[in-house]
């Protein structure tokens, strides 16, 4: 028998606010998250702005034993912690068990350790003060550090997985999750995606040339998709967390639910046909739309509304073409469709999760969040979805589903698709 | 310095890897750190860490390796505080 798989908790720790009641107050009023770095300026960074979640360090001791905080370095670790520990809380379950949670696993996505956390590892091994470095290097700098911070705090006894797929991390960990339940093999999966973009990775990107250097005068305005002025992606950081259930094990306990998750699809394009390294390959990104929804059982023309990945590059164009070639829709016929980077920037592996989190919001409390910094959408952009279809107020709309899309480095895909609960 | 002087600086030492604050008031030298104060195996080696920076003195790892109740941690600490001095 195919299970139902639902949601019933969420918690996120996003540029534009931490925890549930801030970030949907945040998407509401369309409040950005990017700030200005002086430190990238003193670096010479061509793009000096980020994404970054007004954090305090100390509201961890709320979160995990003294024991624990102390000796802790890793941001990512940190962020991924408290998202999840927040989705647990709001799913209704308390933190503390004696015995370990054998029906609940953790699928939680990220890209790398905290390379901030190893540059003191690095300084002192050259200094040859290896003696130094103590026990508690290893458990942050393991790609699995989040994952095993996470199920320790709470006890899971289930499978635990550490997922990895550039920027279609986080919608992946779902996807994982959700098959994991769906199959059987997990009754509840606290599923997630955490990042720090900490200065050494950001500076890879700025590298790159792939990030938005002519808006550092004015940060909020920075993250631009779909725009004319569109020049890069803003670097941001973050996590975000859910708590996926067996239907019926969540009805057996009486959890709230926010949303069901219908299936999905995770694929990739080969590095082939136009995808390379660092592009998507369209007949790979349109399979796996096709397939997410073929999956769900749901028809193009029942999607309300799509969760794009659109980072504010030149590639935001060929994604809206590769949506309208998918679902066999354009115009006033193609779906709403925002992107949540316009004031967060591109969280990068935790893109998916907090991205996840924003649209169960919209369909949960009913509304359409507007793509900020939109003043001058890119024409080719507004043929293929229509004017009215881009959003740049807080739009009052039901929701039913959404497809929520993310592309990665490596030419991979994942994509959700996610609905109302109806029972 | 002292064993008791050294008992009241160790507990400085050990309390940020110990849960139990009451426990850690109270210890003598018959103390384990791992059965009694619950300390992490692992974080025997922070301890050390800590104390060698603490009292400026280095703990090889065979002496380390002695350090498993109050008592051995302040003879190996003691040890090394004399020979520093």
């Amino acid at each position: 028998m195919s299970r139902r798989v639902v949601v019933t908790g969420m918690g996120v720790v996003a540029p534009n606010g931490i925890g549930i009641p801030a970030f949907l107050k945040a998407l509401q009023t369309g409040t950005s998250g990017v700030k200005f770095v002086p430190h990238y300026r003193d670096l010479n960074f061509s793009c000096q702005v980020a994404g970054l979640p007004d954090f305090k360090w100390d509201s961890l001791a709320n979160y995990i034993s003294e024991v624990t905080l102390h000796g802790l370095k890793a941001t990512n670790i940190a962020y991924g912690l408290v998202a999840a520990l927040d989705a647990w809380a709001d799913s209704g379950m308390p933190y503390d068990t004696d015995e370990p949670r054998w029906e609940t696993g953790c699928v939680f996505g990220n890209s790398t350790s905290d390379t901030e956390a190893m540059k003191n590892v690095i300084t002192r091994v050259d200094n040859k003060e290896v003696r130094k470095l103590g026990s508690r290097v290893v458990e942050q700098a393991m790609n699995s550090g989040v994952t095993s911070y996470i199920s320790g705090r709470l006890g899971l006894g289930n499978r635990l997985i550490t997922n990895s797929a550039a920027c279609a991390t986080g919608t992946q960990a779902v996807l994982m999750a959700y098959e994991y339940i769906k199959d059987g093999y997990a009754k509840r999966i606290l599923t997630g995606s955490a990042e720090h973009v900490d200065t050494y990775v950001y500076g890879a990107f700025d590298s790159m040339r792939v990030l938005s250097r002519k808006f550092n005068d004015q940060p909020e305005n920075a993250s631009r998709p779909m725009s004319l002025t569109a020049g890069g992606f803003v670097p941001g950081s973050g996590a975000a967390a859910l708590v996926l259930e067996d239907l019926e094990f969540a009805l057996a306990r009486n959890a709230r639910i926010y949303a069901e998750v219908l299936g999905g699809s995770s694929n990739a394009g080969g590095q082939r046909g136009g995808g390379t390294m660092t592009a998507a390959n369209p007949v790979g990104v349109r399979r796996c739309i096709q397939q997410a929804l073929e999956t769900s059982g749901v028809s193009a023309a029942q999607v309300d509304l799509i969760s794009g990945h659109l980072t504010a590059t030149f590639a935001d164009k060929q994604e809206i073409q590769n949506w309208s070639d998918a679902l066999n829709r354009r115009g006033r016929d193609f779906p709403m469709v925002n992107s949540l980077k316009s004031m967060i920037g591109h969280c990068l592996s935790a893109a998916g999760s907090i991205e996840t989190v924003a649209l169960i919001l919209q369909i949960v409390h009913g509304f359409v969040h507007p793509n900020i910094n939109l003043e001058d959408p890119n024409p080719e952009i507004i043929e293929i979805t229509g004017i009215d279809n881009v959003p740049v107020q807080m739009t009052k709309k039901d929701v039913n589903i959404v497809a929520k899309a993310n592309f990665g480095f490596g030419d991979v895909n994942s994509c959700l698709i996610i609905s109302k609960f109806n029972n | 310095m002292t064993r008791q002087e050294i008992l009241s600086e160790l507990k400085k030492v050990i309390a940020p890897y110990t849960a139990n604050k009451e426990l850690l008031a109270g210890i003598n030298e018959d103390t384990d750190l791992i059965k009694d104060l619950k300390i992490n195996s692992a974080n025997l080696v922070d301890i050390i860490i800590d104390a060698e920076a603490k009292y400026k003195i280095e703990i090889d790892y065979d002496s380390a390796d002695k350090m498993i109740n109050v008592g051995t941690c302040i003879d190996v600490i003691g040890e090394r505080i004399n020979q520093a001095g």
